[in-house]
């Protein structure tokens, strides 16, 4: 668009011409400029999702073995009863060692047979469990079932580990190697979406760590951030820019929120240590806890942006209610907090996206332990996605680096989704005055 | 403050009555003694160079001033013989009976119907929707823009053109039923046709209401108003008959302002 010749025949004298000249590049430099800083900062995050997407995408599906399990009834159900509790806890890992040696049954040495069954996530005894208890009718059939192959075949199925390296290096060594090529040569090797890592909790074994437990452990600490945070910070921020005397009082407590906003969220963390567990006794690693440290460090920046939507509606729109005789809390509620809602929802969503990201107060009030259970109220012990992240980041098993960047994803999914329901707030509230 | 030659600030019927009226802000004195009677059922302007203390005097009348932090209301204003400056007094109550219009027009961001309704209901003067659906009507009637727009009532009032949205500001004042209603320059921010509109719709309204309008415009002044005050410097400089003050003023600051001289 600079390239148009630009037009000086108006100039007086050649002085003028070339200080004409002169402003003309200087515009075009400060153009490119801020086209470099864009085209900086977009192939920065380019580079971001990128290498996120490509670590990651793995982990969305998952490969599993299909067996020709015969759910014996003296094994799962030696009495009988058709017990649940007999029946969720009788050994199932024998069916499915017993369907692997009937495929292989060169397999004889002890050692041979332990990795035969390491083909096999240990999780088989849960899966077929979960079978029986949803459909008992099961118990002396043959079923042909699919079970979650092991973290280290599913990640040699995916082609992170290399056969052609040497066998010392390889967690599948030869052996594994042949009998699975087998179990592809008869089709019983099957790739399907990974919904466990959408519907169960963390693991300590890759294959069956879901992400689940995190999400609804996120969902609960904003359930509470947001109940706490956003009624006390619209009120307080209603209350000091209507109703509050201009005086010292309120300019000191203006600054504390403004310092309090800079306050680094592991002093909040600390605080909520020392205060809600320590002082208060409430549960330890608690979404509700988690989310009364969150609401602290949410509090100032929902006050803050209320505050400025508020201030930004304009004095007309105040004087004409008051003209027609409405009172100081009818001018507040019917005309100046509807119109400031679209800033003061964005604030708060925006408030609340961080509180979603963030880790390191929760770490101080306990939210980074290994919890298996989805957790079904505030008070259950949960963790977060981004602790969940930062615990898988931890560990040493090549498939949760896939989880772990699929469990980013999954973060920044929820965290564009709050942001995108922030625009359309804004959007559908926004009205001209 | 007045000397005995231009003191014609007491009428015989006066609405409103200021007495020693000063206002200052953060300390800072805006209004000196002001004394001025408000004729009833008739149209008294004010005018004066900007800065000369009318609007603030006018925001008197409905204390308006009350919002502002750090202003400071003294003397005596009696509206029907009831003093306002009282702090028993509640202005709330006060601004029903004291409407006023703003400079720029606004409305609310809502509905034409909802500006009007809000004030009744907000008062609780109506009972029912058949009851308020006649106030909205009379209203836009008497503010001359019911044909206007009587087919879009659900249209945001924001939507009209700056002259309609003044006299939606107008009817939304009289909804209220009030008895005196303070304009603000209601016309500086429209153009000359929409002005006319609005100042043939004042001189309508004065039969049932008393008027009080600041206004910048001398040749308004004399074509909307009865009487009419001229401000300068926080004092009533002069008050009389709108024609004598416009052919015959009696001081010179007067004389100078209106044949624009200085101001």
């Amino acid at each position: 668009m600079t390239d148009r010749e630009h037009n000086t025949g108006i100039a007086v004298d050649a002085a003028e011409v070339k200080h004409a000249r002169k402003r003309y590049r200087a515009e075009r430099r400060f153009r490119m400029y801020g086209m470099a800083a864009i085209a900086a900062a977009a192939g920065m995050l380019a580079l971001l999702v990128i290498s996120i997407v490509a670590t990651g995408w793995t982990a969305f599906y998952q490969h599993s073995i299909a067996l020709d399990v015969t759910f014996e009834a003296k094994v799962i159900d030696p009495k009988g009863g058709r017990d649940p509790s007999v029946l969720a806890r009788a050994d199932y890992r024998k069916l499915a060692r017993a369907s692997l040696r009937e495929l292989f049954p060169d397999v004889k040495k002890r050692g041979d047979k332990r990795k035969l069954y390491g083909l096999l996530s240990i999780g088989v005894d849960q899966q077929l469990a979960e079978l029986v208890a949803a459909d008992p009718s099961l118990i002396g059939q043959t079923r042909r079932v699919e079970i979650y192959a092991s973290d280290d075949v599913d990640s040699f199925l995916k082609g992170f580990i290399d056969r052609e390296a040497p066998e010392s290096d390889r967690r599948v060594k030869d052996k594994e190697i042949a009998w699975l090529d087998k179990l592809e040569a008869d089709g019983a090797i099957t790739s399907d979406l990974n919904l466990r890592f959408w519907t169960k909790g963390d693991s300590r074994e890759p294959e069956l760590a879901g992400f689940w437990g995190a999400m609804v452990g996120s969902f609960f600490t904003l359930l509470v951030t947001l109940a706490l945070s956003f009624p006390v910070g619209v009120l307080a921020a209603t209350y000091l820019e209507e109703f509050a005397p201009k005086n010292r009082w309120t300019d000191i407590i203006e600054v504390n929120i403004n310092n309090l906003a800079a306050v680094p969220s592991i002093v909040f963390g600390l605080l909520g240590l020392a205060v809600f567990l320590n002082f208060f006794g409430l549960p330890r690693s608690a979404p509700l806890v988690g989310g009364m440290v969150l609401a602290l460090m949410t509090l100032p920046t929902i006050i803050i942006a209320s505050r400025s939507a508020l201030k930004a509606v304009p004095p007309s729109i105040r004087e004409a209610a008051f003209g027609v005789g409405a009172s100081e809390l009818q001018v507040v509620t019917h005309h100046v907090v509807p119109l400031a809602l679209p800033g003061i929802l964005t604030g708060a969503i925006i408030g609340m996206a961080r509180a979603l990201g963030e880790t390191a107060p929760l770490l101080m009030i306990g939210m980074v332990a290994f919890i298996v259970d989805i957790p079904g109220s505030v008070t259950d012990p949960a963790t977060v996605m981004p602790v969940q992240i930062y615990l898988w980041a931890d560990s040493p098993e090549r498939a949760f680096v896939a989880r772990t960047s699929a469990g980013v994803m999954a973060l920044l999914g929820f965290l564009m989704l709050m942001n995108a329901l922030a625009v359309i707030l804004r959007k559908r509230f926004e009205r001209r005055w | 403050m007045l000397d005995s030659e231009t003191n014609s600030a007491t009428i015989a019927d006066p609405k409103v009555v200021c007495r020693d009226v000063s206002v200052s802000y953060s300390g800072k004195q805006a209004l000196f003694d002001i004394d001025l009677d408000i004729g009833i059922h008739q149209v008294t302007s004010l005018i004066g160079p900007s800065g000369c203390g009318k609007s603030t005097f006018l925001r008197c009348m409905n204390r308006m001033n009350d919002v502002i932090d750090g202003c400071v209301v003294t003397g005596s204003i009696s509206v029907d013989g009831v003093e306002i400056l009282d702090d028993e007094i509640d202005a709330v109550q006060l601004r029903r009976r004291v409407g006023m219009v703003f400079q720029k027009p606004n409305p609310f961001p809502k509905s034409i119907y909802d500006n009007i309704a809000y004030g009744p209901r907000i008062h609780g003067l109506v009972r029912g929707k058949d009851e308020l659906d006649e106030v909205v009507q009379t209203s836009l009637e008497r503010a001359g823009l019911w044909e206007e727009v009587k087919d879009r009532l659900l249209q945001p009032g924001t939507g009209l053109s700056g002259g309609q949205q003044q006299r939606l500001c107008i009817a939304r004042a009289i909804a209220v039923r009030p008895d005196v209603i303070l304009m603000d320059e209601p016309c500086s921010a429209l153009d000359p046709i929409a002005t006319a509109r609005v100042e043939e719709l004042i001189d309508e309204l004065k039969r049932s209401y008393s008027i009080v309008i600041v206004t910048h415009s001398m040749q308004q002044a004399a074509r909307v108003s009865q009487r009419t005050a001229f401000f300068h410097l926080g004092i009533v400089v002069e008050v009389g008959e709108t024609e004598q003050i416009f052919t015959n003023p009696r001081d010179e600051r007067t004389q100078g302002y209106i044949t624009g001289r200085y101001g």
